[in-house]
């Protein structure tokens, strides 16, 4: 290694910082000027010599971080491509029935089709039971075109069990083993859906459904689920959010005017409950607001209230909320306090003596430079709730539910998988929108811990 | 405005009171909710509400036998004994792919930097249903679903970001001319990081293992997916009593909880305390 004086070195750290651009500029040339002349002890122009310092250095800081990030690539990222993947992939039909499609191409898609078609078909389903058990495919065909049409898994599963005693003609054979196969909708299923990558679960996510005519229409207004349970999500974290702000707005300020000493006193009751297990609290919850709970129990005892009428404050909506508020609030306190900590009360006391009501200085002077908490703490707990789970899960019942919710059950009950992703699709998508904002708003890298 | 002023309006006066009313409301209802398990989870009887021998301080109202449940319960036991396993093992891995990796960001010829802080704290951003879904297909094909080894590395992805982050915040401020003292003194650069880098960060090492600890130690979603009944935690069994059996047992695995947070919670604050010295930043 070279010895150098004071050049471009480490002390000139923050490289790449355009607000230093004229002075790096001017530093640059003179540099450059010196370089020229100059050369290391083997004999290598100095300039060079640096450039490889510089280059083995950038190497060296990636090798650093190289191994969390091709962990997080193995273990995180791609696991989530991968499922975000399953959310267009769409192989069922394709693979179960590729003599099938290739008879329905020329088909018209009003009247059903001819016995060509029955006859591939026939051809296929055979092909398939001739195949070893764990590589047929009839099965997964059955649940997916179940997915659009619900009566197709028990026809596809009545006729592959009657599959070695159909005979020619097969379109008549096959309309006597299930009468859905005389329906034209079944056969329109199969060819919009003989394709590898299909729109159809973000189609159903959306509460869309294909009409008569093949086009994308919105479902009729009963039958909506998804829409409204994004909206509802959207709306529980908005009002989680105001509730955190209305709540979390006057103790940061009475923190931020107290002693440090005091201050940091208060906050271990922010910090007790934001280090306390999830569980935990949401169990606090669930014995303050059950129907034989604390608060219902000592309502009656104080006689305001009938043991017949206890009070529902569980297992709806009001409980994720309250919940879900208190579980959230410390994500707005924190940030909040620390942007209120560092305004100057002579702004206030400056305000006032210029002629300000208490109120006007507090709205015109306080406020506005306590926005940039309010952003941050405001995004993170919106960002936050309308990506949770558990709460909601355990206290929300039927009507205090979340999208998470959602795709939790589609993941494990009704294992309709494509579904589940497109939904978390969505929702990661939202929530990567939020937090760009976020990253806009305080950086990512200002995120503080406790 | 910390104390009232001799010339305030009665308006104000009772402002001033009301505020301070309204602020000790909303830090109770931070944190009575917690207080209100400790005592029940000694209730003699299987109710969630205080008793009335509970009220009038009668010693038999009073019992253990919830904790005794908790230390006889193979189920709970086992469960104790996963999330230790489970919450140290990410946590070691966690803290030493994080500290490297803020090591390598926090150095000034770093390219990409804000991309790659971006990719390093996603687990952080990304709902947890959402990782956890991606991750139960995942490991399923790779047949680590239901393993030992498939929730710890779950569980080290979601405890890598705090690490980055604390470490990242210790190393702001870093005198780097200590390192290259070192390095002209002939140490190696081993030497060096252990020497002279790892005492310096070592308050926002440890404090980003007792967070990624604590991620580990309190995570259910990614367990209901990924873990097994071998596999399952404390928040795991606490889920499923909430769900199917509720008793006082859970009341008594809260109090304990709650207790170890408070723990962490203490050494914490005092690990930053100390770093703020250390690096000759008075606190407060």
């Amino acid at each position: 290694m070279i010895a150098l004086g004071p050049g471009p070195d480490n002390r000139a750290a923050p490289t790449g910082n355009t607000g230093n651009a004229n002075m790096a500029q001017a530093e640059g040339v003179q540099g450059e000027v010196t370089a020229e002349k100059l050369v290391t002890a083997d004999g290598i122009p100095l300039k060079r010599s640096m450039q490889r310092a510089e280059r083995r250095r950038k190497l060296m800081a990636f090798l650093l971080v190289a191994p969390l990030l091709a962990f997080l690539f193995v273990s995180f990222i791609f696991p989530i491509a991968q499922m975000m993947w399953r959310s267009v992939e769409n192989p069922e039909v394709v693979n179960a029935l590729p003599r099938t499609l290739e008879a329905l191409e020329g088909w018209d898609g009003e009247d059903l089709p001819d016995e060509e078609v029955y006859a591939a078909l026939y051809q296929d389903m055979v092909a398939d039971q001739e195949l070893p058990r764990q590589e047929q495919r009839t099965g997964p065909l059955a649940v997916r075109l179940n997915y659009e049409l619900s009566a197709a898994r028990s026809a596809i599963a009545r006729t592959a069990f009657r599959l070695d005693r159909l005979e020619p003609p097969y379109k008549e054979a096959f309309l006597d083993a299930h009468r859905l196969w005389g329906n034209p909708e079944l056969w329109r299923i199969i060819q919009r859906e003989g394709d590898p990558f299909t729109a159809s679960y973000y189609i159903a996510a959306l509460d869309m459904t294909y009409s008569d005519e093949g086009e994308v229409v919105m479902r009729d207004e009963d039958r909506r689920l998804y829409v409204p349970l994004f909206g509802r999500t959207f709306m529980l974290s908005a009002v989680i959010l105001g509730l955190t702000f209305i709540l979390g707005f006057p103790i940061s300020y009475f923190m931020s005017i107290l002693p440090m000493r005091k201050a940091n006193l208060l906050m271990i009751f922010v910090l007790l409950p934001f280090w306390t297990s999830l569980l935990v609290r949401t169990t606090a919850w669930i014995v303050l607001l059950q129907e034989q709970g604390v608060i219902n129990s000592s309502l009656v005892g104080l006689g305001l209230l009938d043991a017949e009428n206890r009070l529902q404050m569980i297992y709806n909506m009001t409980g994720t909320i309250v919940a879900m508020t208190h579980i959230l609030l410390p994500f707005m306190v924190l940030p909040l306090y620390s942007v209120m900590r560092t305004i100057p009360p002579s702004y206030m006391r400056a305000a006032k003596s210029l002629g300000a009501k208490p109120w006007t200085a507090f709205r015109r002077v306080y406020f506005p430079q306590t926005l940039p908490g309010i952003g941050a703490g405001g995004v993170l707990v919106f960002i936050i709730s309308i990506g949770y789970y558990i709460t909601p899960a355990l206290v929300g019942g039927q009507d205090g539910r979340m999208i998470s919710n959602e795709i939790a059950r589609h993941m494990q009950q009704s294992l309709n998988w494509g579904l589940a992703a497109a939904l978390g699709t969505m929702l990661l998508v939202s929530v990567l929108i939020l937090y760009w904002a976020y990253n806009k708003l305080v950086g990512a890298d200002n995120l503080k811990l406790g | 405005m910390e104390s009232l002023p001799p010339y305030a309006t009665p308006l104000e006066r009772i402002w001033f009171y009301a505020f301070r009313v309204i602020c000790g409301l909303i830090f109770f209802f931070l944190v009575a909710p917690i207080v209100v398990m400790i005592p029940l989870s000694f209730n003699a009887q299987p109710y969630f509400t205080f008793t009335p021998e509970m009220l009038t301080f009668q010693a038999e109202g009073y019992s253990l036998r919830w904790y005794e449940d908790l230390f006889t319960s193979d189920s709970w036991m086992r469960s104790i004994r996963n999330s230790f396993v489970i919450g140290v093992s990410a946590t070691v891995l966690a803290t030493a792919l994080g500290t490297l990796a803020a090591l390598g960001l926090s150095r000034p010829h770093m390219p990409l930097k804000g991309a790659i802080m971006g990719l390093l704290i996603s687990p952080m951003i990304v709902p947890l249903i959402i990782s956890a879904a991606g991750m139960f297909f995942f490991y399923s094909s790779i047949n680590l679903a239901q393993t030992f080894p498939g929730v710890i590395l779950a569980h080290t992805a979601l405890g890598t970001p705090f690490v980055v982050i604390t470490v990242t915040a210790t190393l702001v401020g870093f005198d780097h001319s200590l390192t290259r003292a070192a390095a002209n003194l002939g140490a190696t650069p081993t030497r060096t990081f252990f020497k002279i880098t790892m005492p310096l960060i070592l308050p926002g090492v440890i404090s980003g293992a007792l967070f990624a600890f604590i991620t580990s130690f309190d995570e259910i979603v990614i367990v209901l997916f990924v873990a097994g009944v071998e596999q399952r935690t404390i928040p795991r069994e606490m889920w499923s009593g909430i769900r199917e059996q509720i008793s006082p047992t859970i009341l008594s695995v809260a109090t304990i909880l709650v207790m170890i947070s408070i723990a962490l919670l203490t050494t914490v604050e005092l690990l930053r305390r100390r770093s703020e010295r250390m690096r000759g930043i008075s606190p407060g």
